[in-house]
């Protein structure tokens, strides 16, 4: 038990190796490397145009890094395909809420599922036995969520229809549905007021510890990274700034310079 | 139970926000449609018998689209390709080879859904008006590539073929029209309830996934390119037997049949019935079936303006077409009951 406690120490879930994105004659990300270990926070901080969202593109395969490695328990996902990586447990919401907007919020939560079940059309078309109880076992699974969640009162709603700070959550729990090892979270805070902001930091953490998840935050939201990350990583301009604790990268030099200006100009 | 008797019976929610909309009727408007269609032809003339078989056809053609723009979002002008490919298939297999006319439509349903799934592979790259101008094109081809030469053979050529119509089996007293209706509803339903279930399941959530944003379902880990080909396979596989369907009812299969005209008017069949909404497509079937007589009926020299005006008012009046009528008088069923 502490043996493989120390062994998932050792070798990082989640291995990000000197990626680079050049979009044009723009580089968007320059040799930027961390490790994520199992079961942290990470929060990826970084002024407008920084490359958080680029590096979070990388990890969900929408971008192709111009160079570089990004590793999941040893093994690179750069072969993968876009609607690949769910399956091996990288789970994403997205900054400015990415649902489907006609379906019911039990359907949103159903098409998380995807990834982890399996069909064709020819037995769905006719129901067969094992459609039927893949089906009961995905249902039971979206319920426990929407129940964890908070969300059963509306499981039939559409989801257009919601408030933002619901349809959040549904984003959310759309991305739980697939047990994702490594859940990815693009500015959650966005729109959110400040009761609710603090609401949602305390939900992240209980997801990590209840479900058993390793978290990567990037957010605006200095407060909000502050308070529930293990581990932050600072971009500025495509480039590592900072890596460490909270308070390591909230007193490093270059980053308050980053984010406040230096006396000197 | 519906929607909307879901949405009461749940009680009143803290959260005020629009129901899930159904996709079908209920099981007991189902049934009691079912049986509508199971009587009614033993009370008409066998004229208006043929008509209600083309309806049950065209309605299937219509499903078939409602699939594709409907549930993955794909727009096509190209259905009458598909019904085309059908209707020869059946017809070539019947006239030539001394196949079984129901046997010719399993055939169909395969090569038809072959031809979808190629068709939608290219169509990839295509999305919404342009994807609208490539299946036009494939439209506009077919009835020209049905005249080829080398293909005159077992197509007819210009002049098409005509096709026997089968008898009722096992001696059953019923004429060949009343026969037809039956073996074509039959047909009707079952795809019909193969649909719903397609639509209900894993796939076609994954279909409706990418209709309303293809970035998010690819993160899900639904494969857009295969579903959005899957689509096409299965709209075209229904498109066909529908095609075959009309070619034995109508006994005569010809190029100019298979125009884009009626590529047109089973898009409108859609519109009509409601987009997504699958029993929309019977009605719309009936609206692209009868609406051109009565503008006929109207004025003979004007019906085609007639039929516009027509067109219009259903439009301008209920945009969702069939399907809001539906929600409309589930409301009011609703609001009875409940005083």
């Amino acid at each position: 038990m502490t043996q493989a406690q120390l062994a998932q120490g050792a070798s990082p879930l989640l291995a990000v190796r000197d990626v680079s994105v050049v979009f044009g004659g723009i580089v968007a990300l320059n040799g930027v490397s961390f490790d994520m270990h199992k079961g942290q926070i990470l929060g990826l901080i970084g002024p407008n145009g920084a490359g958080k969202t680029t590096l979070f593109n990388c990890l969900s395969r929408l971008y192709q890094p111009s160079s570089g490695d990004i590793l999941m328990d040893g093994v690179s996902i750069l072969s993968r395909p876009p609607h690949r990586i769910a399956e091996i447990g990288i789970g994403r919401t997205f900054q400015n809420v990415a649902l489907f907007p006609n379906l019911s919020v039990m359907d949103n939560v159903r098409v998380g599922a995807h990834a982890k079940t399996s069909s064709d059309i020819i037995s769905d078309s006719l129901r067969l036995a094992w459609v039927r109880r893949s089906e009961t076992s995905i249902n039971r699974k979206v319920q426990e969520i929407l129940a964890y969640l908070g969300l059963e009162d509306v499981a039939h709603t559409v989801v257009s229809g919601l408030p933002f700070g619901t349809q959040k959550r549904v984003e959310l729990a759309r991305a739980l549905a697939a047990d994702p090892k490594i859940l990815l979270l693009d500015e959650p805070a966005g729109g959110l007021n400040h009761e609710e902001v603090y609401v949602l930091g305390d939900l992240i953490r209980k997801i990590r510890s209840e479900r058993h998840m390793t978290v990567l935050l990037v957010e605006h939201h200095m407060g909000l990274v502050m308070s529930i990350a293990d581990h932050v990583v600072a971009l500025n301009f495509g480039k590592k700034l900072a890596e460490g604790t909270p308070a390591q990268v909230q007193a490093d030099p270059d980053v308050i310079k980053a984010y406040l200006g230096s006396k000197d100009q | 139970m519906s929607a909307a008797e879901e949405a009461i019976a749940e009680g009143h929610e803290a959260v005020e926000a629009v129901p899930k909309r159904a996709m079908t009727l209920g099981t007991g408007t189902s049934l009691v449609v079912l049986a509508a269609l199971l009587v009614v032809p033993m009370f008409v003339k066998n004229f208006i018998i043929f008509q209600m078989t083309m309806l049950l056809i065209y309605g299937l053609a219509v499903l078939a689209l409602n699939i594709l723009t409907g549930g993955s979002g794909q727009f096509s002008l190209g259905q009458s390709a598909f019904y085309a490919v059908g209707a020869y298939t059946s017809a070539v297999l019947m006239e030539h080879a001394n196949i079984n006319y129901a046997l010719t439509i399993p055939v169909s349903a395969v090569i038809c859904f072959g031809f979808g799934y190629l068709f939608g592979k290219p169509a990839l790259r295509l999305s919404g008006i342009y994807l609208a101008l490539a299946t036009f094109a494939l439209a506009t081809a077919m009835p020209q590539l049905l005249k080829l030469n080398f293909l005159e053979h077992w197509t007819g050529g210009v002049q098409g073929l005509v096709v026997t119509k089968p008898d009722a089996p096992f001696g059953l007293p019923m004429s060949q029209d009343m026969w037809l209706y039956y073996f074509t509803l039959a047909v009707t339903v079952a795809i019909y309830i193969f649909s719903v279930n397609l639509l209900r399941s894993r796939s076609g959530r994954a279909f409706m996934a990418i209709r309303d944003n293809e970035i998010a379902a690819s993160s899900m880990g639904v494969n857009v390119a295969l579903y959005k080909t899957l689509a096409f396979g299965v709209s075209a596989g229904i498109t066909g037997v529908a095609g075959s369907l009309g070619a034995i009812a109508v006994q005569f299969v010809a190029p100019d049949s298979y125009t884009i005209t009626l590529a047109i008017s089973l898009f409108l069949g859609m519109v009509v019935g409601g987009v997504g909404w699958l029993p929309g497509s019977f009605v719309g079937a009936a609206f692209i079936i009868f609406v051109p007589n009565m503008a006929e009926s109207i004025s003979k020299g004007l019906s085609g303006a007639v039929f516009g005006v027509l067109l219009f008012l259903v439009i301008y009046l209920v945009p969702h077409g069939a399907r809001q009528v539906a929600i409309f008088g589930q409301q009011l069923v609703g609001k009875l009951r409940k005083n």
